[in-house]
Parts: structure tokens; sequence; C-alpha cells
């Protein structure tokens, strides 16, 4: 995990019992001016040396120089609009070079073109109160996925952004983050406040909705045979599983990037749950 | 008994004649009977009381066949004693006095008969004389009056030949008066308007002309009467095909013109397409009336508009401040009003089966009108699409929730569930009465439409429900997100919104009171409401407040309240309503609760700002409990909103109960 870079005045904590090497403080990002952060985005390919921040209605490209030990502001928009505008959560897109970055405020989701710094496509009123946490798709181009305060997960395509291309409803309370997984982009993860994680199988809206297609060295016979096989089965979208592990609210879930199959949840009273995809539905998913 | 007693007779010789009598008479009765019982059948041993029968063949049974005086007598003397032989004897004596004077009684009776027989037959052979003569003279009188009568019928004749003449000629005057004036009586028909009379007269005059056309005055009248008739037709066929009369005037006038011999099929087809013209026009006019909206059926055009005017006056009042006593009435409004559209729009159709009708009656259109047409389409449809449109009520996406009042909301909601209940088994019961619905093509079960509108009950509830928490949750938000909670004062008294928020659900309680029940509240102990600050603290948080906070405390009271949640049920935030008062206050509560949790964990508190949370989690704890199901519920609720504040506060210490209890009583 990359270093963390604390904007404004705190120093980054020393955790001297644990045997991980010790966080070194690099550098700040200076913006005090401009009121207080909501989020900080690494750039998810290339040479890492891009960071974007969110503080209020401000988004900020930095550039780091000479190995991190130095930030340059090199872009920034604002958000111009009738009260206090403030960001909640971003997300840097890693398609399209890594040129698109997603915004949440208030119940609105944003996306920006960091070249120019302009908006693209703006969703509004993606979910009824708030939106807590936006994920992309990490094999399909236009794909997002956004969680909020109506409990609900909606999947948009930024093609078109009237109507959800998807929508979950498994949670009672909010959600607050959901996340895809990394190489297989159905299992889609969400957490929420009442207290449960849910691990969903979006088979539909996925970049590989037959599963995985059969290579063209097969005999004949085989290929005859699996058209009727998969027209049998239309791909359908499931809960997998639902943990009720946690006590409280759950307020971040992340998948492993070391193990595509293990995921992590973090819950308010402090517990932090590592659980793996059932086995079944991943040999299904490999083979 | 004459033929029984002249039996034994010839058989009898000279001797003993006065014993045999004597024996005979007892026993002749008994062999007659005998007899007769041999004759119907009964056995001998059936006979009452006689255990042995009289033999029919023995020659000492006197009433018998074969009855031998010698053996008899012979018997006798053998085996009966003197005394016996006595008896008999004057036994046989008696019995042949009675005998004797049996017969003479019947001879006596035969001869009066037979004279009181004659007597009456010379009677009437003397009144039968005086008849006869009666008759002669009736006879003679009979021919008398023929003979007057001839003679006054001859005198008579000849005038009565006269005056019958006489009358034949003032007939036929009469007719060919009415011949002559035809024309103008005809043409004052025209004028006047009398279509029907001049039609009338036409037809009477017509066989008539027609057989004596050939006399020239006739031919005259007649042709006067063609043209007449020919400008009465053109007449009746352009008010027919103006078309702006009435159905009844344009049937008379078709009728007229039959009458006067127009080609009937031509009459027919025009008619026809006269009759769909004005459908269709009528119906375009229906249309226009409606509005620019899809043609639908009419009640659920007025129901719309029902709907709409509840809207309004749903939202009227709501600037008066009187919505109180509205509500209930205005459900029973609407609810009353629906029904009698319903059934008005029931009487309608009902026409369409009326007996008058001709294909009201066969089977073929009968069974699926009713079935399909007017249970189907119009009351099931109707149904259906009512349950759609509250539905539609609650998936308004994006709107701020400023489009739909949630009162509207808590009435429908009610409505459904009303219908539910009991209104859709009787409106389907009054339809299959109304117009006997069998029971062979499929038809919607009453119980479908019952979950359907069940269904929708419990969908616009759970989203009135959640509108109401959306509401005071905004208000929870805004008050702890908006305020700087580091550099707060020293509380001294409870914050406003929170009193606002106590009044709010205060009155949203009232407003849900109007339309549903009370509910089903947990039992608690009495003193509830005094369950302030002694158990709040200590039983379970007593550990976080102790004033040795120390870094290593959090593993204990994190451990405290983990056992704690353990044991305490999982609060499901957004669960199913039910259909009570205490159900949907609660789920409101456990909205607004648990959104100022979550609030509350993103902030920071200084020591001030926490006491303050403290005191208005009190209050609220005060006066929210009352409303919910199950007050535990809310102490969770708020114990968790101070803790977790409690944990987001570098210096945690909490104002005293007792000071927290006087703030909140003066707030």
């Amino acid at each position: 995990m990359p270093a963390e870079l604390e904007p404004g005045g705190h120093e980054s904590p020393e955790d001297a019992a644990s045997p991980a090497h010790a966080l070194e403080l690099l550098c700040h990002l200076d913006h005090a001016a401009r009121g207080s952060t909501a989020c900080v985005v690494w750039e998810p390919a290339g040479a890492g040396g891009r960071v974007i921040s969110l503080a209020d209605n401000h988004v900020l490209l930095w550039d780091l120089q000479e190995s991190g030990s130095r930030a340059a502001l090199a872009s920034s928009a604002s958000l111009e609009g009738k009260g206090q505008l403030k960001f909640t959560t971003g997300r840097w897109s890693p398609h399209h070079n890594c040129t698109q970055v997603a915004t949440a405020n208030d119940t609105a989701v944003r996306g920006w073109d960091t070249r120019t710094m302009s908006q693209i496509y703006c969703i509004e009123n993606a979910h009824g109160q708030l939106v807590r946490d936006l994920d992309f798709n990490p094999n399909k181009q236009y794909y997002l996925a956004s969680c909020g305060d109506d409990c609900r997960v909606k999947f948009w395509d930024t093609r078109n952004v009237s109507e959800p291309v998807k929508m979950l409803e498994e949670h009672s309370h909010w959600v607050w983050s959901v996340r895809y997984n990394h190489s297989h982009d159905q299992l889609v993860l969400t957490g929420s406040s009442d207290s449960r994680v849910v691990l969903s199988n979006m088979v539909s809206i996925s970049s590989e909705p037959f599963g995985q297609l059969a290579d063209d060295d097969d005999l004949s016979d085989q290929e005859e045979r699996r058209p009727e096989e998969k027209s049998q089965e239309p791909p359908q979208d499931s809960v997998i599983t639902t943990y009720e592990e946690h006590e409280d609210s759950v307020y971040a879930v992340d998948w492993s990037s070391a193990d595509p199959w293990l995921f992590a949840s973090l819950s308010y009273d402090g517990r932090l749950v590592i659980n793996r995809v059932p086995r079944a539905l991943k040999y299904h998913i490999l083979l | 008994m004459a033929a029984a007693a002249a039996g034994p007779g010839p058989g009898s010789g000279p001797g003993d004649s006065l014993e045999r009598p004597e024996a005979e008479a007892p026993e002749r009765r008994r062999k007659a009977h005998g007899m007769l019982k041999l004759y119907y059948g009964l056995s001998e041993g059936e006979a009452a009381g006689r255990p042995v029968g009289p033999d029919p063949l023995d020659p000492t049974d006197l009433n018998g066949a074969h009855f031998d005086p010698e053996v008899y007598l012979d018997k006798l003397r053998r085996e009966c004693p003197l005394a016996q032989l006595m008896d008999s004897e004057t036994d046989m004596v008696r019995q042949i006095r009675a005998l004797d004077s049996d017969m003479q009684t019947l001879v006596y009776e035969n001869y009066n008969k037979f004279i009181s027989a004659t007597d009456t037959i010379r009677k009437m052979k003397n009144d039968f004389r005086k008849m006869e003569d009666e008759m002669d003279r009736l006879a003679t009188n009979m021919a008398v009056i023929t003979e007057f009568s001839a003679r006054i019928s001859a005198t008579l004749q000849d005038r009565h030949e006269r005056i019958t003449k006489l009358a034949g000629v003032h007939a036929l005057l009469r007719k060919l008066q009415f011949l002559f004036e035809l024309p103008s009586r005809l043409t004052k028909c025209v004028e006047l308007g009398a279509y029907g009379q001049a039609v009338r007269y036409q037809g009477r005059a017509r066989a008539v002309l027609q057989q004596y056309q050939h006399l020239p005055s006739f031919r005259a009248i007649q042709d006067d009467c063609q043209v007449i008739t020919a400008r009465l037709a053109q007449q009746l066929r352009q008010r027919f095909r103006e078309g702006g009369s009435g159905a009844p005037e344009q049937a008379e006038c078709v009728e007229l013109l039959l009458a006067l011999g127009e080609p009937a099929e031509e009459l027919c087809e025009e008619f026809l397409a006269h009759a769909r013209g004005r459908l269709e026009e009528e119906l375009r006019s229906l249309e226009a009336e409606l509005g620019p909206s899809p043609p639908a059926p009419d009640v659920l055009e007025f129901t719309d508009h029902g709907l709409t005017d509840v809207r309004q006056a749903l939202a009227a009042p709501r600037m008066a401040g009187k919505e109180g006593p509205g509500l209930a009435r205005l459900l029973a409004n609407v609810a009353s009003s629906i029904l009698s559209h319903i059934k008005a729009s029931l009487a309608s159709v009902h026409l369409f089966t009326a007996k008058e009708v001709s294909f009201s009656n066969k089977p073929y259109f009968r069974g699926e009108f009713c079935s399909q047409g007017v249970r189907e389409g119009l009351i099931v449809g109707f149904i259906r699409s009512m349950c759609q449109t509250a539905q539609s009520f609650c998936d308004s996406p994006g709107e701020k929730g400023g489009a739909t009042p949630p009162a509207l909301l808590l009435l429908l909601s009610r409505l459904c569930l009303d219908y539910e209940t009991a209104t859709i088994s009787y409106i389907l019961t009054l339809t299959d009465e109304q117009f006997l619905v069998q029971d062979q093509s499929p038809v919607t079960p009453v119980s479908t439409l019952c979950a359907e509108a069940r269904e929708t009950a419990r969908r616009l509830l759970t989203h009135y429900v959640k509108v109401q928490g959306l509401v005071i949750s905004q208000m929870l938000r805004k008050s702890v997100e908006t305020r700087d909670w580091l550099s707060t004062l020293e509380p001294r008294n409870v914050r406003a919104v929170m009193k606002r928020v106590v009044e709010d659900t205060t009155a949203i309680d009232v407003q849900v009171g109007l339309l549903y029940e009370e509910g089903v509240r947990k039992a608690q102990s009495s003193d509830s409401s005094k369950r302030t600050f002694s158990v709040y603290s200590s039983s379970r948080q007593q550990g976080r407040y102790a004033p040795s906070y120390t870094p290593s405390a959090p593993m204990d009271t994190n451990l405290l309240s983990n056992i704690q949640k353990l044991f305490s049920e999982r609060i499901d935030v957004f669960s199913p309503v039910e259909f009570n008062k205490v159900s949907v206050l609660t789920g409101i509560i456990k909205i607004s609760l648990k959104t100022l949790l979550e609030c509350v964990r993103l902030r920071t508190f200084g020591r001030f700002g926490l006491q303050q949370v403290q005191v208005d989690c009190h209050f609220l704890q005060l006066y929210l409990w009352r409303f919910v199901a199950d007050e535990e519920l809310v102490h969770l609720l708020l114990d968790e909103v101070v803790a977790s504040a409690a944990l987001r506060c570098p210096d945690p210490v909490p104002m005293e109960p007792s000071v927290v209890e006087v703030i909140c009583e003066r707030g």
C-alpha cells in the first residue's frame, strides 16, 4: 500500500509496536486555504506520480516530483452552485488512460476529465439522500457502481446516465461502501450500517456474462453442444452470501490485492473480518 | 240366513223335527261362518276362541252339508246324559222359534215394501197425466206466438230493406267524402307536421284508390295523393337524415316511411348508418370531455379526478392548519365516492343485460360479457389499476418528497387495507349477483385481488414511514453537521431541534392515529418514564465514564458493550411495518435515531459537546418512549448515540445525572 500523504497539519502516527515498516512522512499537499479534505486517490496505473484530492468543492490534481518529496498542484476544478457544496468521495477510473475521475457530492455523481478538468457527465439524484461510495468496473470501460443512503447499490453506464443499468436492494440501511473484485468483476461486495456485508454475483453486467469461453481448439461436436447448454441457463444475478459476523455498522469493505478471492470488512466496533469467496463459486467462475 | 235355514231342510226326515231345528241353528250359523271363512281364505285355526271348528264333512254337524239326522241322534243318545239332552232340546226349540219369528218379520217387511212401491208408482202416474195436459197447452201457445211474429216481420219487411239500403249509401258517401277531402287533409297534416296521421290516412285510402283507378275522378284524387305522399316522404327522409332529432323520433320516421311503402333495405341501411354516426359522435364528445388522456373507462377517470381532489383537499387544509378531523372524513368520503362510482357504472352496464335488449339473451354473449367484460375488464381492471395508481405514488423517483403529501400516502394505504378486508369481496359479490357470472372462463379469485390490495397497502405504508422518517432524519442530520461541537459552551438547555423532533413525532402520531388503530405495545414496568439516568449509565456504560479513563479502559468498555450487543437483538431499521400506529411510529423513530447515530459518529466532540448530546438524548428518551412498541429500542439507540459521541470525544466528562434531569425538565 502506498504511503499515506496527510493533508494539512497532523503527522502520521508511528506504530512502534508492530513489526511492519514505520510510516515516513514524505510531503504535504498544501491547500489549507481550501478547507477540509474529504478524499485522496492515487492514479491507478502509470508511474504513480499523480494524486487527486477532494477538498470542499474543489478537485485538485497533484504532481509528485522527485520520488514524492514534493507535490505541485497541476490543475484544479471547482464545483459552482448554490449552497455549500462539498465533495464526499471520489474514485479514479482505471480506463481511458487514467484520465477520468468520478466524484460524489450530495446526491450527484460527476465525472471529470483530468486533462481539461472539466465535467464529462453528471448523474443527478443517483441516490435519494447521499452518495457514500463509488467504484469503477475494472474490466468494463464505462461501468460505474455507486451506493448511498437510500440503501441501494446502483450500476451505471456512463454513456447513458438517465437510468441505472441495475439496482440492488439487499441492505436495510445506508450502504457505506461498494467494491468490485479486481479481476472478476461479477463479484461485488457491499457493506452497510445494518451490520451486514453482502457479496453479490452480478453476472449479467459483468465482462463475462456467459463464463469463460472455450478455446478454438476444442472438438467441433463439443462446440455444437455448448450453445445449447449455455442457452439453457441465462445469466442470473444473485446474492452469493450475506455475512453477518459484525455487530455494528460496517463502514468499509475491500478486496485483497494479493488473492482475488479474499476480502476484508471493517465495522464500527473495531472488528476486522476477513472472508473468502465460497469455493463452489470460485471453481464455477474459474472453470 | 234364510238360505242357511233352508239348507238342511231337504236332508232331514220327518222324525225328530223338534230337536233337529234346535240343534241346527247354532250349528248352522257356525257353518255359515266357517264357509265364509273358507271362502275368504282364513284358516280354521284363526277363529278367535274356537278351539275346534266344525268339520264340514262331519255328519253330526248341524250346519254341515252332510248332515245325517240318524247319526246325529245316535251320537246324542250315546254320549249325552239326560240333563244335556233336555237342555239341547229346549235349546233347539228356542232356536226354532227365533227362526220362525225372523222369517215372519222378513216376510212382513218385504210385503210392506211392495205395497209402498205400488203406492208410489200410482202417484207418479197421476202426476204425469197432469204434466201432459200442460204440455199440450204450451204447444198451442207457442204456435200462436210464432204466427204473430211472422205477421209482424212481414209487415215491417220492406221498411227494413229501405233502411238498410240507406245506411249502406250513407257509409259509401262518407267514404267518398273522405276520399275527396284526402288531398287537402294530407296537405294540412304535412303542414302541421302530424306525419303519423297523414301516413295513416294514406294507408287507408290506398287500397281503394288502387282498385278504382279507372274512374277519372278517383284517378285525379289518387294523383294528388301521390304527389302529397311523395312530398311527405321527402320531408320524412330529410328529417331522418338531419339526425338532429333523438332516436325515438328517428324510429318513428323510419316506421312511417316503411308504412308508406318505401323500400325497406334502403331504409335499414340509412338508419343504421345514422345510428352509427350518432354513436361515434357521442363517443367523441365523451372523449373530448375527458380531456387529452388516452381513452379509459369512465370510472378510472372519475377516480383520478377524485384522487386529485383528495390531494388538493389534503394540501389545502394543511395550510389552514386544521388537518386533524379531516383525515378520517376524507377517507370515508373517498371510499364512499369510489364505491358509488362503481355502483353507478355497474348499474349502467347492467342495462346491457336488460331483458328487452335482444342480444342479451344469447348465452354466448351473456356469459362472455358478464364474466370477461364486466367482471374481469371493468371491475377487476379497475381494482388493479387503483392499486397501481396507489403504488405509483410510492415510486416517484428523484423527487424530494415534496410531490406526494404524506397524509395522502397514509390515506391511500388505509383505503387499500379496507379494500382488502371488506370492500373487494363486497364489490365482487355484488357484481356476481347482478350479472350471474358463470364459472366457465377463468376469473380472478377474490383472494388474489385481496392479496394485491394488501401488498399495495403495505408498500404505501412503508413508503410513508420512509418519507416521514426522512423528514425527521434530515432535521437531525443538519443539526449535527452544522454545529461546531468542539467549541460549544456548557449546555444550559435542550436544543430547539430536539423539541421540534418531539413535536413532529407527536403530530405524526396524531395523524396516524386518525386512521389506524393503536397496536400492541410491549408491557413494561409502570415507572418506565422514571427510568432515567440510573439505569442509563449504571449497568451498561458506567465503566466508560469513570474518571479513571485510561487507554486501557477502552478494552473493558468495548468488551462490555459488545457483550451487551450480543445479548440484545439486532435492530433492523427498515423492517416491514405492520398495519397499526405503534408499528408505524416505531419505524419512523428507528430511522431517525439511526441517522442521528451515524451522523454523530462522523463528528468530533468537545467535552461540552458531549454533554449537550447527553442532554439531548435524555430529553428524547423522556418523550419518545411512549410512541414505540418496545421502549428498550429507544433506550438502546440513544445509549449508542451517547456512547459513540463519547468515543469521538478526546475529553469525555459526562454531566451529572441530576443536572441533566433539571435541564430537561426545564426544557
